[in-house]
């Protein structure tokens, strides 16, 4: 098809002087035909029919219990859960973005000994899987009962507090969380900085600005259009991951959606109900996301 | 200091690892002297320009911008290397523009023009909107204020360059090979800035391939060979007069 067209358009390309080919002045004065895609539709018929099927199998499952469902959905546990699971995603990325720059600016630092601790935090906080880090902070008193300030070498001691009552679930979260998600994201800045061309922070540099001024004005703008699409995907995942502290503090989503289901046995609705609000808020996020990426393409064709 | 030249290079030389790119290079430049740097590519002009604006670090030798000793002080009989603050203030006297541009593509034609100087020297924004706008109907491209660099020719670009450079106020402007990167019917239009620019009075030091450009508008050209400069002087001198094998060898390569 495409092929019939393209030949003779070809001949006819030199501005409409007798081409060579044959029959040259009828094709050119032939309208294009329109395209069906034909493909497109018929699979989009496919993909529509097996979602109906899907989704009236799942309505009509006698298993599942609607009206359940739309109990729950706005229960004051589940609600509950939901913001302590907002509040635990927000808190802990906040913290481990500005962590995250610190150890990115350290890998990338031209001082050796600043270089070595930046890998050297990377290679454990996202070498240690994230449940063992959840664990280890909420259980620290094991470790060191007492939080103490004075003179380590002297043992001298100014002032001291129990660990558990400092280092309470809702922190010990927080803390695992936002030093975890540091160490995946200082990896992602890393790599968004990397992306600027070297001649950008040369250009910055011969016109007088600092390298502090340089990296923020000319070096990072640039960058975060690298870096914002994975740490988008960052937070989506660290919305999920706060149930993993369900082994030492709870109040999360999953967590109370699990409570529910144990004393009322309506696991798969419960589940549900989970599933739609994870899925409410990380919609949420993916269209903030949207929003700054196309914010940041300003400029850029 | 009416004697002292605004650029004095003494004995310098540049190393990276084992591989020597200048091997003890002497030039002056005097106050509105326009000097070009000729020679063959790997001949060490670059990193000449690169040194001046301490892009790059000596190995050996002495700039002097304007009598100031560049990047070092002396002090009890050593010399100690500056601060980053008053390195920093050594480079915003000079202005540089690069073969590629490197126009900031997230800020507008404008914004490009004011960032520096509104950091560093710390001016109004609003003042220094106004010059730039003058900078740019200087360079011819005042209705491009309001642009992003991408949406710009090379050519557009390049004289943006120019002006993001002056808007800094520079007592000398080094061009590292301003149009090797511009389509040929581009070249033109940046080369009338800078030879307007050289009018002006501007102290230029320029290494370029651009021989018409040389011997129309330089006070001197220098010819760099093998990190040393060959052969110096009037253009008409050594243009018209190669004494060295190196120079004849070059410019006849290059008709």
């Amino acid at each position: 098809m495409a092929a019939n067209r393209s030949e003779p358009a070809t001949d006819t390309g030199p501005a409409g002087t007798a081409g060579p080919g044959p029959d040259t002045a009828g094709v050119s004065a032939l309208p294009v035909a329109r395209q069906w895609h034909v493909r497109r539709w018929v699979l989009a018929a496919v993909v529509l029919l097996v979602a109906i099927a899907v989704a009236r199998s799942m309505w009509a499952n006698p298993a599942v219990d609607h009206a359940t469902i739309a109990r729950y959905l706005t229960a004051s546990a589940i609600l509950g859960g939901l913001r302590s699971t907002l509040i635990l995603a927000v808190v802990s990325m906040a913290i481990g973005l500005v962590l995250a720059v610190v150890v990115a600016l350290c890998r990338l630092s031209r001082n050796p000994v600043l270089r070595v601790l930046g890998f050297g935090y990377v290679w454990v906080f996202r070498g240690v899987p994230l449940l063992v880090q959840i664990l280890l902070w909420g259980n620290l008193a094991l470790f060191y009962p007492r939080i103490a300030l004075g003179n380590p070498f002297t043992g001298q001691v100014a002032v001291s507090w129990d660990t558990n009552a400092v280092v309470t679930g809702f922190v010990a979260s927080v803390l695992a969380l936002s030093l975890n998600e540091a160490g995946y994201t200082a990896e992602i800045i890393r790599a968004g900085i990397l992306s600027v061309p070297a001649g950008q922070t040369e250009a910055g540099r011969a016109l007088g600005l600092s390298r502090w001024q340089t990296l923020r004005t000319v070096v990072l703008p640039q960058a975060m259009r690298v870096i914002v699409p994975p740490v988008g995907t960052q937070f989506i995942n660290m919305l999920k991951m706060t149930s993993l502290v369900s082994v030492i503090a709870g109040g999360d989503l999953l967590t109370q959606a699990q409570n529910i289901s144990a004393t009322s046995l309506r696991t798969i609705e419960m589940l549900i109900v989970a599933s739609l609000w994870y899925l409410a808020v990380t919609s949420v996020s993916s269209l903030g996301q949207a929003y700054l990426e196309r914010r940041l393409a300003r400029g850029h064709r | 200091m009416s004697g002292e030249p605004l650029v004095r290079i003494e004995a310098l030389r540049k190393r990276f690892g084992a591989q020597e790119v200048l091997g003890g290079v002497d030039l002056t430049v005097d106050r509105g002297e326009v000097v070009c740097l000729l020679g063959p590519s790997g001949s060490g002009k670059s990193t000449l320009l690169r040194c001046v604006n301490q892009l790059e670090e000596p190995t050996d030798g002495r700039i002097f911008l304007d009598g100031e000793l560049v990047g070092y002080r002396p002090r009890r009989g050593r010399l100690h290397r500056l601060s980053e603050r008053r390195i920093n203030r050594q480079r915003a006297a000079v202005g540089m523009v690069f073969q590629h541009f490197h126009l900031f593509p997230h800020r507008t034609v404008l914004d490009n023009l004011i960032l520096a100087p509104r950091l560093v020297r710390r001016r109004s924004r609003e003042r220094l909107r106004a010059e730039a706008r003058e900078l740019l109907d200087r360079v011819g491209l005042a209705a491009k204020a309001d642009e992003y660099p991408a949406r710009l020719s090379g050519g557009q670009q390049q004289r943006v360059a120019i002006a993001r450079a002056l808007a800094m106020r520079p007592t000398l402007m080094l061009f590292d090979e301003p149009t090797s990167a511009l389509d040929p019917e581009l070249v033109g239009e940046v080369l009338d800035v800078m030879r307007d620019l050289a009018q002006d009075g501007m102290t230029m030091l320029v290494v370029t391939h651009e021989m018409r450009f040389a011997r129309t508008v330089a006070d001197r050209v220098a010819v760099l060979d093998g990190g040393r400069i060959v052969e110096s002087g009037t253009p008409d001198r050594v243009f018209g007069d190669p004494q060295h094998d190196r120079t004849r060898a070059f410019l006849r390569h290059l008709d």
